[in-house]
């Protein structure tokens, strides 16, 4: 088993993802240079933070033009686990992996802080490990983490299962004091209609050693392995 | 033969801010007239700000040895060695007429700036703090006869330095963890935008810019070379503001974080490959700069083709492209013959690089254009031999300060009001929401966010230890007296650096100041030397680098003697690091004091004179008077020994040190920073009541700890001579200070934090 940490001109969590895998998850883990087409056999990949090629057209905009995200749509649409973070998820939006769109905060300030998610589904690979409910403590740290798609396009969201996390107050109450960003129906995280690829905006990899606030984003990382682990064994 | 684009006369010299004497210093090393783009270079590198002609004299004054420095003023950033084979670089530097006349990209570049001396020496960037002074933003007593259209234009200036200090750090990857926002009218038409990166690098993958090996290649990296920031060191950095000052938007240069970041991972790269000889960014005074430092720090000279330069604009002139101040650029000297290699790693991250000259063992910095020399200079002449003056001194005749003292309020009238109305000053009030527009966690090595603790602290994936980090500044202590003022800067930083746990072990300074021709002004910047040299030598924090910044006026009126001090620290276990938040109820509260409180010794008067100077005395009464509190550099050792100590001992469970606002609002921050804790306090004083509350002494500090390791506490105190009381515990409830038996100030914590955690925001967006 082994993990992918795609490297944009202008990612700047990768290191940080790399560290999460291989530093407290002890899982194998490489860098995946953005010119390459070549996915080096990962079973799974990550898309990391940071500000793609700048970021200055729109986020995301020129990053799935990139050689590798060739592979990686290839690799989602094989059924490979592909998990975006914060650029990432805008990134896989662009790109049409995922539905939807992610604009400018509501206040139109970068946010950095600590949020809570309700884990709305563990029917992914992605969150296999926790329980549904559970109230993740996670950061956050962008500019442009609102997110928005049509009423038809939320209401599949919804009817197939795909939201996966939402904003919430630390007490697990959806309310508006809990939604950082003004992102649609509280949304922080959703796959796609096959399950196997998610975006979320909170950091998970920020969140996986208490010493630094917070260990709640290990689950997601968890449950990659542990769904890796039953591929592997069970091949599809 | 050297190409003439213009004549250059003692006029023209004049204009570009050169002196006669230094015009004919000129002509006395060229033996001939210069080119203009000579006069360019000679005008740039001997500005007060590339040449530190005033302050050099002064600076030598500056203990820059430890055992633990490995590098101290003089290269791109200081390095200290933090064991484990790790070295620590870090410096801090001013870009505030930048940041005054375009807010945004003033502040920006400011950090791109720093940041590129820190890898510059081989070191990846970890964290960056940001001391920032600006004028009122809110009308009120201490808000001076500010206008209600500087008030609003001061909202402006923090909202631009914020959004641009954000801008560039978030999209570089580097987590902005601390720092400081202070309040004072005097800076209002000059504010202050200090910036300090740090960086991590194994010890010996250090890089320097020594030019070495005649025949090697000049390669030029990064962004292309514009028209923006000509002059940016000359004309902005050193000279005072008038109100044409806007019309200098165009000397300010225009930042690219994305391009930088590249640059920062290309560059590090390129040092990997070991065909790296020597490299330095151009940052004040670009090429020119970049160039005439490495060739004179190696003894050597440096010979380069501008029409290889890359360019982002058509018919620039030699004189253009070498005092273009344009961002995200570097200068390598590469191995002969190796050179390919250096190319490919650039190219691999889409960023220009290009053989633009070579090394030489003339000494002579020769500029040539389509083949024809436009300058010809000694480059150890332009870096080394600039002028250097001893200006005259005086202390001034009157301090235009204050006369008025303040009266303490009757013994048993109640201060919850005024206490209230310190916390919602903006200086003291929570920093949350510019801390939050600021990604502080990238990288994932914050142990101590901002705001968390007394200093920031991070953890090091590569070893146990941790560093620490705090900026600190008093320009209201210093212009009252400067020598002083300076002293408590050095101390402040350093205790806050040992609050957190860690041993304070190196400082850097940036030293902000009015203009240097002003006898009142540089005697300011002398008593303001004399200090910091002192209380460096006591607490054991040599000085590895920083920057001076001369001219901060506007209209003739001077900005308060700023120097702000930035204190590195090193955790032998990061997971030692404390923070100020109370943890648990029923811990006992102690006030540790290195002076053993000392005020009981000394008369109302002495007390009153002290008070007058604190920002009590400034946010209550509008009074900016009277003196900075003594200061007594053993105790503070002391007091900071003991910390450590503390803390290495896993004895106590938070730390605050006492400073702005005094014990009161010490208690209010350490109750704020937990989830609903508050403290119940009682003690006894000889010292009025709102002295007690309210007093800025210095060598102070609060720590909570559980009972049962109380007298473990106590033990180590004494063993390091320091006072120790038990003044309360932490509680829940009403927040609650008692002296000599009678309440002083009494409110429901929640009420507080509203107050404490709303005011900046508040004030930043009254209209």
């Amino acid at each position: 088993m082994k993990f992918g940490v795609v490297v944009f001109p202008g990612s700047n969590c990768d290191d940080d993802a790399h560290y999460a895998i291989g530093g407290v998850l002890h899982q194998p883990v490489e860098f995946l240079w953005h010119r390459t087409e070549d996915l080096g056999g990962c079973d799974a990949i990550i898309l990391p933070g940071g500000f793609a090629y700048g970021d200055y057209l729109r986020t995301g905009a020129l990053a799935r033009f990139s050689p590798v995200m060739k592979s990686v749509e290839k690799f989602a649409r094989r059924g490979g686990l592909v998990l975006g973070i914060c650029n990432g998820f805008q990134i896989l939006c662009e790109a049409g992996l995922l539905p939807g769109a992610l604009i400018r905060n509501t206040g139109l300030r970068f946010l950095c802080q600590q949020v809570h998610v309700r884990v709305e589904s563990v029917r992914t690979p992605f969150t296999l490990a926790a329980s549904r409910g559970q109230i993740l403590k996670m950061p956050i740290a962008h500019i442009g983490g609102s997110y928005f798609c049509d009423e038809s396009t939320l209401a599949d969201l919804e009817r197939h299962d795909q939201i996966i996390f939402r904003y919430t107050t630390p007490d697990g109450r959806d309310d508006a004091a809990g939604n950082p960003n003004g992102s649609l129906a509280n949304i922080a995280g959703l796959c796609n209609r096959e399950r196997n690829v998610m975006g979320l905006m909170p950091h998970p990899e920020r969140a996986v050693e208490t010493a630094l606030g917070s260990a709640d984003g290990l689950v997601i990382f968890r449950s990659m392995v542990e769904s890796l682990v039953q591929r592997i064994a069970v091949p599809a | 033969m050297i190409a003439t684009e213009a004549k250059v006369t003692a006029a023209v010299a004049a204009e570009h801010g050169l002196t006669a004497d230094e015009y004919s210093r000129i002509l006395k090393i060229l033996g001939r007239d210069p080119s203009i783009t000579e006069l360019g270079i000679f005008s740039v590198m001997w500005s007060e700000h590339c040449s530190y002609k005033s302050s050099k004299v002064h600076l030598k004054r500056l203990p820059t040895r430890g055992a633990q420095v490995l590098q101290g003023p003089g290269e791109n950033a200081g390095v200290v060695d933090i064991g484990d084979g790790l070295c620590a670089v870090f410096k801090i530097e001013s870009h505030n007429h930048p940041s005054f006349v375009e807010a945004f990209q003033g502040a920006a570049t400011g950090v791109g700036g720093i940041l590129r001396d820190i890898f510059t020496m081989g070191a990846r960037p970890i964290a960056v703090l940001d001391s920032l002074r600006f004028g009122s933003i809110a009308p009120g007593k201490d808000a001076g006869n500010a206008t209600a259209e500087e008030i609003a234009r001061n909202r402006r200036l923090v909202d631009g330095v914020v959004r641009g200090i954000g801008f560039y750090g978030n999209c570089f990857g580097v987590p902005t963890v601390g720092g400081e926002v202070v309040f004072e009218p005097c800076y209002s038409n000059n504010p202050l935008v200090n910036a300090l990166a740090l960086g991590i690098a194994k010890r010996d993958e250090l890089f320097f810019a020594k030019a070495r090996g005649a025949g090697n290649p000049v390669i030029y990296a990064g962004a292309k070379t514009g028209r923006d920031g000509i002059h940016g060191a000359s004309l902005l950095a050193s000279a005072e503001f008038s109100e044409e000052s806007q019309q200098k938007r165009p000397n300010v240069q225009v930042g690219d974080p994305f391009m930088e970041k590249l640059l920062l991972e290309a560059c590090l790269e390129a040092m990997r490959t070991g065909a790296v000889v020597a490299i330095q960014d151009m940052g004040a005074a670009g090429l020119t700069s970049s160039s005439s430092e490495m060739a004179s720090r190696g003894g050597m000279g440096i010979e380069i083709e501008l029409a290889r330069v890359p360019q982002r604009e058509t018919g620039m002139t030699p004189y253009e492209m070498m005092l273009s101040e344009s961002q995200e650029r570097m200068l390598l000297v590469a191995e002969r013959g190796r050179e390919a290699e250096v190319f490919r790693v650039f190219t691999k991250w889409g960023l220009d690089a290009v053989e633009i000259g070579r090394v030489t063992d003339d000494g002579m910095l020769r500029i040539l254009h389509h083949g024809k020399i436009t300058a010809e200079i000694p480059a150890h002449a332009i870096a080394e031999e600039g002028p250097v003056y001893q200006r005259p001194l005086a202390p001034p005749a009157t301090r235009g300060e204050d006369s008025r003292r303040i009266e303490f309020a009757s013994s048993g009238v109640d201060l919850t009001n005024n206490f209230k109305k310190l916390l919602a000053s903006p200086t003291i009030a929570s920093k949350q929401w510019i801390i939050g527009q600021y990604d502080h966690q990238v990288r994932t090595n914050t142990r101590v966010n901002p705001g968390a603790g007394d200093a920031a602290v991070l953890r090091l994936k590569e070893s146990r230890r941790g560093l620490a980090l705090s900026t600190d500044g008093n320009g209201r202590w210093c212009w009252l007296n400067p020598r002083l003022g300076a002293m408590h800067a050095v101390a402040e930083a350093a205790r806050n650096v040992a609050c957190s746990g860690a041993r304070p072990a190196a400082a850097t300074n940036c030293l902000n100041f009015g203009n240097p021709e002003k006898p009142e002004v540089m005697w300011q910047f002398s008593e303001a030397i004399d200090g910091i040299a002192e209380a460096c030598k006591v607490l054991g924090v040599p000085i590895t680098g920083g920057n001076v910044s001369f001219y901060n006026e506007t209209l003739g009126k001077p900005i308060y003697p700023t120097p702000v001090l930035g204190v590195l620290g090193i955790l032998d276990d990061a997971a030692n690091a404390l923070g100020l938040a109370f943890r648990n109820k029923g811990d006992a509260i102690v006030l540790l004091d290195g002076a053993d409180d000392a005020a009981s010794a000394r008369s109302l008067e002495t007390l009153s004179r002290e008070f007058s100077s604190s920002e009590y005395a400034k946010t209550i009464h509008g009074i900016v008077a009277g003196a900075p509190p003594d200061i007594d550099l053993a105790a503070e050792k002391r007091l900071q020994d003991c910390l450590v100590a503390l803390a290495a001992d896993r004895a106590v469970e938070s730390a605050h040190d006492l400073s702005d606002g005094g014990l009161a609002v010490a208690i209010a921050e350490s109750a704020f920073g937990s989830e609903d804790f508050t403290a119940r306090i009682a003690l006894d004083s000889f010292a009025p009541a709102e002295y007690a509350l309210f007093g800025e002494s210095g060598a102070r500090a609060i720590v909570t700890a559980k009972v049962t390791s109380l007298a473990r506490v106590m033990e180590i105190a004494a063993k390091y001579s320091v006072g120790a009381r038990r003044i309360g515990e932490v509680a829940r409830g009403d927040l609650r200070i008692e002296i000599n038996g009678v309440v002083y100030a009494s409110a429901a914590v929640s009420a507080l934090r509203e107050i404490w955690a709303t005011a900046l925001e508040k004030a930043l967006q009254a209209s």
